[in-house]
């Protein structure tokens, strides 16, 4: 913390005031009690406890006199405004309230003397508070617990005598038993208290208003001021502070009614400064902040100026910055209340003026106290007064009191001046300004003000240049300058530059130096050209380590010590090797670099070109430039180097490779070629390095990383692409820096393959089969193609399920099964001469339907020659196909009848017909090898059955279809569904070659129901009858069941024939046994005839009706008719 | 009439910005840049919904001991800023909404040529004289 100075506030002026209450009597060394009171009073003093502030004082403590009070103040003439002391007086000196603590209980035993020595106390107190007003109150502090009032005669009879024996009013007298409610008595006690200082403090007020009338405005105008402030101060010692801030306004308007001249200038500015405070202060506490600002505002404006003596400017501006300061304070105070600020309303703004007005300060003060080292502070001291303080605020040591418009002896008068001036002298003022500075970003900070913080911080920086604290200067500097480049405020940049290049110069940092320097002479500054031009010569200097010349505006003294700095510098050996990042930076040399093309065929070379464009006023040569890329095996190639000697740098001539002329585009170009590990690779730039200087002077690589471009590039890149010259036609060989891209990375590629992959098969492919892909391969290299090898199968990145239902062979012979890969990698075909042509058959097997992709990549190694080199390249083709699957054909089952009807069930023992129907669904011919029938156990087969779609041919769209006869044995229960068992189908495309595999296609035949019936019946008739012949039938009924049957059967009479046998009979059979009964039936009409319905029904079994019976039965016949003799041609023919 | 007057980018950058010769420019450029923040701050309140009913002319934008600072947002972002003396009370509100259209006249007159490149400072010799025209007027 600093030391108050005479332009702080006074302390008793910026605490709050509170009423002031002396206590007495209290040992609070010795006495557990006393002491145990005391921290009741003192401890935990929150907001809820009354504004008092507590003092213990002995009981013979002297306190400030009271003068005699003056009766006319006809020829009084006031010295000052307020008296220095006036404030601390009031506050801490004289009580509003003196409380004598006494200790006796009512029931004493020496009642009396006890009595007589209190008196005297209060007496002894009185005395020392001759002619004050304050009240004197006595507090017994008592053992017991009082009784209820009214109830201890002996209490309130030797209180009365103890009151009259004191003089004092009843209302004065406290009892303060002290048992286990302390604090709660204690906070009865103490708001007894503030009522008494209340009324101590109304009076106060009424005795300063009451002199009101004695005053004449031509002499008192000071008293008037004076008054007031005491009344307003008064009234806030009271708590009263509505009415205290209406009389502080009133002293407010009344201190600028004074008459102003030079020797009273300060005196009234000084006072205005503590009741504008108080104004402000007492708004924001009643949180009418815009109120607090308003006065503010108005005090300023009526303030500003009242500047006083010229010769003592700086005091003015002291004042004014102090003004804005603890309006800061107060503004910041109430924010921490809970006050909101706003952006552009905010405390950052009044210490920033502050700040200003600190500047002013130290710039009127360096230019007014410029005295000659010989003049020395006049003696005697003119500044000390004989009690070490001044008497009122704001006068001067030399002539306290004195009011009229000349000074007294105008030979002091010029002493004290000089003394003053001397003294300002030593005030640190870049401490106070950067102080106040710093609590400005502060505030700016919390209130989103990143620009003005900046500013602030510049300032700062800046302030501290002018401390001669570099370091720190540049810090700030350093700190804010990207801020100003990236928002490419060049005017601003070029301003804080300039100040770090002369910080940086005047500590002899070289690297820093160099970086500013660097900029400086770049086109991002906005210096003019003579300017750039000797920085520039600095910066050749400091690169062949000479002393540069001292930069403008530094004083002579701190320029000495700088060269001396360099001179020790270049007398360093070693550490003369700087690289600096200028990616961040706009320097005076750009960079871009660039591929020629995004990628490169590794048989063709690398080019790279960087160009390099200088933005200063003279020619520059530098003796290095290097690309570094990702893969560092290339960077030796990437260097164009060419030392130079010292004097080239001074005489840069504009012929030479390595020199930069400002504002021409030069280009370098660099060739390389690719290894062929990197195929596939990105290579990128990762830096370019230029440098410049020697290895003997002092040399400094400027570092790009990527491949160039700076702060300010991309910018300049992005106008360039919307300007209208873009648009223009560039004649070829002149180079538009601003259309140069940036292109800092390539693709290292394969070299083109110059082989012919062809496939040829046929699809679709077939569901299950080996399906043909023929690969050729022709090589169409000018040499040999060394180690071809293929790479087939399932492309991978598919659906995963392929994979597993996909499997690539090379031999066509077998068929292939899950151990097959659906990819065979690296497939060695040896060596191609050129032109020659091989080819490769591939199988692969489907086994599920759908789309696939097949991968067909053919590598292999070549060697060739580029740019003089041999090397190995690896080429590769790839070519996919997209293949789809699908089904060979369909097979339709179904289970019929021996009449070729429809079953949906069959019967146990009961002949019927399994029909299959293979539908070719391939647009290419199949070839049916065989089919096979294998059977479930609970199927037979009537027969052998035998194939009867071998070496079938099958178009698209056509239908081979077969036929078994089939039966069921019998089943358990009644009826079951079982199964059929399979059907292979053995086929191969037509167009494969005879040895190809045969795939055998297995169709699951469905289940079927099948029942067991009680009685079968089945007719024996010939295949047709002819009319009027006779023809026998025979109906063969058998009984399945373990039971007798009893049966009855009918014939019904037909319109076509006649019959004979039995029409209707009722007959037994036995279990397992069959009956047989013949007719004869004589078809009467020709076609075909519906033949007598035989009627069965079943005694035991009613469901099992007629109706079902006669499905076994044929229930028509064909009738020839009666033709002329036997023709056995004619019945052929039927 | 103003005492500094200028034109700034989108970006932030400056486009133009010219003040009274015969006080300290950089200071003018300080205050200019550091009103950017007030500007970004009253943009960014008006809601994204509201942008475009937003009124121009964004009024005083902080007052500092010595100037007023004003200023006007075009719908493009494009920023005027107008630095007028503190001493000159008898500039209105009207007037310096008056001087805003003029400017954004003008402005809009420079980008309607066709040499001229959106991004780049402005030299035209109209633009020149209308703002010189407003400034203070320095004997």
């Amino acid at each position: 913390m600093m030391s108050p100075t005479q332009w702080d506030l006074p302390p008793e002026l910026c605490c709050r005031p509170m009423a002031f209450v002396a206590l007495t009597g209290l040992d609070v060394t010795y006495n557990a009690i006393h002491r145990a009171i005391w921290d009741a009073f003192c401890a935990n003093r929150r907001a809820d406890r009354v504004p008092i502030s507590f003092k213990v004082l002995p009981g013979d403590h002297e306190y400030p006199k009271c003068r005699t009070k003056r009766t006319s103040y006809e020829w009084y003439i006031p010295k000052g405004i307020l008296k220095t002391g006036w404030m601390n007086k009031h506050l801490n000196l004289v009580p509003a309230l003196l409380v004598l603590f006494y200790e006796l209980d009512w029931d004493d035993a020496v009642w009396k003397e006890k009595q007589s020595e209190c008196a005297t106390k209060v007496e002894i107190v009185r005395t020392s508070l001759q002619g004050r007003n304050t009240k004197v109150a006595v507090v017994l502090i008592q053992k017991k617990t009082p009784l209820p009032p009214g109830e201890d005669l002996v209490a309130s009879e030797r209180a009365a005598s103890l009151c009259n024996a004191c003089d004092l009013s009843g209302k004065s007298l406290f009892v303060l038993p002290h048992t286990d409610h302390l604090v709660g008595y204690i906070i009865r006690l103490e708001n007894a208290f503030y009522e008494h200082a209340q009324t101590y403090y109304y009076t106060e007020i009424r005795r300063v208003k009451s002199h009101k009338e004695f005053l004449n405005k031509t002499t008192h105008q000071l008293l008037f001021v004076r008054h007031q402030f005491k009344i307003a101060f008064f009234s806030e010692l009271k708590q009263d502070t509505q009415n205290s801030l209406k009389y502080y306004r009133t002293a407010y308007s009344l201190v600028h009614e004074l008459r102003t001249h030079e020797t009273n200038m300060l005196e009234i500015k000084a006072m205005a400064g503590f009741i504008n405070y108080k104004i402000c202060r007492l708004c924001f506490q009643h949180n009418t902040p815009l109120d607090a600002i308003a006065q503010f505002r108005k005090h300023i404006d009526l303030c500003k100026k009242k500047i006083g003596s010229a010769e003592l400017a700086f005091e003015h501006t002291a004042w004014m910055s102090k003004q804005f300061q603890s309006f800061g304070d107060l503004f910041d105070e109430a924010i921490k209340l809970g006050l909101t600020a706003i952006q552009t309303q905010n405390p950052g703004f009044y210490y920033q003026q502050a700040a200003y007005y600190a500047q002013e300060r130290k710039q009127q003060a360096t230019h007014l106290c410029a005295h000659e080292a010989s003049v020395s502070s006049p003696s005697p001291d003119h500044l000390e007064t004989s009690s070490g303080a001044l008497d009122f605020y704001g006068q001067r040591a030399w002539r306290q009191g004195h009011q009229s418009i000349d000074p007294p002896h105008m030979e002091k008068e010029k002493g004290g001046i000089l003394a003053l001036q001397m003294k300002e002298k030593d005030v640190p003022h870049s401490e106070l300004i950067i102080a106040l500075l710093s609590n400005a970003v502060a505030q700016f900070k919390k209130y989103k003000c990143p620009r003005m913080k900046s500013h602030l911080m510049v300032q700062m920086g800046e302030e501290y240049n002018h401390a001669k604290d570099y370091t720190k200067a540049l810090k700030l500097l350093d700190y804010v300058m990207c801020d100003y480049r990236t928002e490419r405020w060049w005017s601003l940049l070029t301003s804080i530059l300039s100040t770090a290049l002369r910080c940086s110069y005047l500590m002899a940092h070289v690297k820093d130096y160099i970086t500013y320097s660097m900029e400086l002479v770049g086109r991002a500054s906005t210096l003019r050209e003579e300017q750039k031009s000797r920085i520039e010569k600095n910066l050749i200097k400091v690169l062949m380590n000479e002393v540069p010349e001292a930069e403008p505006d530094c004083d002579q003294a701190s320029a000495k010590a700088a060269q001396a700095l360099w001179s020790d510098r270049m007398s360093l050996a070693g550490s003369n090797v700087f690289t600096i990042e200028v990616q961040d930076y706009v320097p005076f040399v750009q960079c871009k670099a660039k591929f020629l093309s995004p990628s490169f065929h590794v048989d063709d070379p690398v080019q790279l070109h960087v160009y390099l464009r200088a933005d200063c006023p003279h020619p520059v040569r530098f003796s290095k430039l290097c690309v570094s890329l990702s893969n560092q095996e290339y960077n030796q190639l990437c260097v164009v180097e060419e030392p130079c000697k010292s004097q080239d740098i001074l005489e840069a001539s504009s012929q030479e490779n390595m020199c930069l002329v400002p504002g021409k585009t030069r280009i370098y170009s660099f060739k390389f070629v690719a290894k062929t590990e990197d195929v596939g690779k990105k290579i990128e730039i990762t830096a370019v390095d230029l440098m410049l200087g020697s290895d003997n002077g002092r040399c400094v690589f400027l570092n790009w990383r990527g491949g160039g471009g700076d702060a300010a590039s991309s910018q300049e890149a992005l106008l360039a692409a919307r300007s209208f010259k873009s648009r223009g036609r560039v004649p070829e060989q002149h180079v538009e820096w601003d259309n140069v891209s940036i292109q800092a990375n390539t693709m290292i590629i394969s070299r083109i393959p110059k082989i012919s992959v062809q496939l040829s098969h046929e699809p679709p492919a077939l569901n299950n089969e080996m399906y043909r892909i023929t690969v050729s391969i022709q090589s169409n290299e000018e040499t040999v193609t060394k180690d071809v090898k293929l790479t087939a199968g399932l492309k991978p990145g598919q659906d995963a399920n392929l994979t597993q239902s996909t499997h690539v062979t090379l031999n066509g012979l077998e068929m292939c099964d899950e151990s097959h890969p659906a990819l065979l990698p690296d497939i060695a075909i040896g060596d191609l001469q050129p032109g020659e042509k091989v080819e490769k058959c591939l199988y692969v097997r489907c086994v599920t339907t759908g789309t696939r992709i097949f991968l067909f990549h053919v590598a292999y190694a070549l060697s060739t020659k580029v740019e003089g080199k041999d090397i190995t390249c690896k080429c590769h083709k790839d070519e996919t196909v997209t293949i789809e699957t699908i089904v060979p054909f369909e097979v339709a089952v179904k289970f019929v009848s021996t009449k070729f009807e429809h079953l949906d069930r069959v019967y146990v023992d009961i002949p019927f017909l399994l029909m299959t129907d293979i539908l070719s669904a391939s647009p290419w011919p199949l070839h049916l090898v065989t089919s096979q029938l294998q059977l479930a156990p609970t199927m037979a087969a009537m027969d052998q059955p035998q194939s009867q779609v071998e070496q079938v041919m099958l178009q698209t769209g056509e239908c081979a279809s077969e036929c078994f006869s089939l039966q069921c044995p019998p089943v358990l229960n009644g009826t079951s569904s079982v199964a059929s068992g399979q059907y292979l189908i053995s086929w191969k495309r037509k167009s494969s070659c005879a040895d190809a595999p045969v795939v055998t296609t297995v169709v699951t035949l469905p289940h079927v129901m099948v029942e067991t019936i009680p009685l079968y019946v089945h007719a024996e008739l010939p295949s047709f009858g002819r009319v009027r012949e006779s023809m026998p039938v025979r109906y063969h009924i058998q009984n399945r069941t373990g039971l007798v049957q009893d049966v009855e059967m009918s014939v019904e009479p037909s319109d076509a024939f006649m019959f004979s046998g039995l029409k209707q009979v009722r007959l037994r059979i036995l279990p397992g046994a069959e009956q047989e009964m013949l007719y004869n039936f004589y078809p009467l009409m020709a076609g075909y005839q519906s033949l007598p319905q035989l009627n069965i029904s079943l005694l035991r079994f009613p469901a099992v009706s007629g109706q079902l019976l006669r499905r076994f039965l044929p229930s028509r016949i064909f009738v020839k008719p009666q033709g002329r003799q036997a023709d056995d041609a004619s019945i052929a023919a039927a | 009439m103003a005492v500094c007057i200028a034109v700034i980018a989108k970006e932030n950058y400056p486009l133009y910005i010219r003040s009274v010769p015969i006080q300290n420019e950089l200071k003018f450029h300080y205050t200019v840049h550091t009103s950017l923040d007030v500007v970004e701050e009253k943009i960014s309140a008006v809601g994204k919904a509201m942008a475009d009913q937003r009124e121009l002319y964004l009024g005083l934008l902080y007052p500092t001991e010595d100037y007023k600072v004003y200023g006007y947002v075009t719908n493009s972002k494009v920023k005027f800023v107008i630095v007028v003396d503190s001493s000159n009370t008898s500039l209105r509100d009207n007037e310096i909404r008056s001087m805003f259209r003029k400017l954004h006249n003008s402005f809009t007159d420079v980008m309607c040529n066709p040499f001229y490149n959106p991004g780049d400072t402005i030299q035209s010799k109209a633009f020149d004289s209308m703002v010189s025209a407003m400034m203070v007027q320095v004997s």
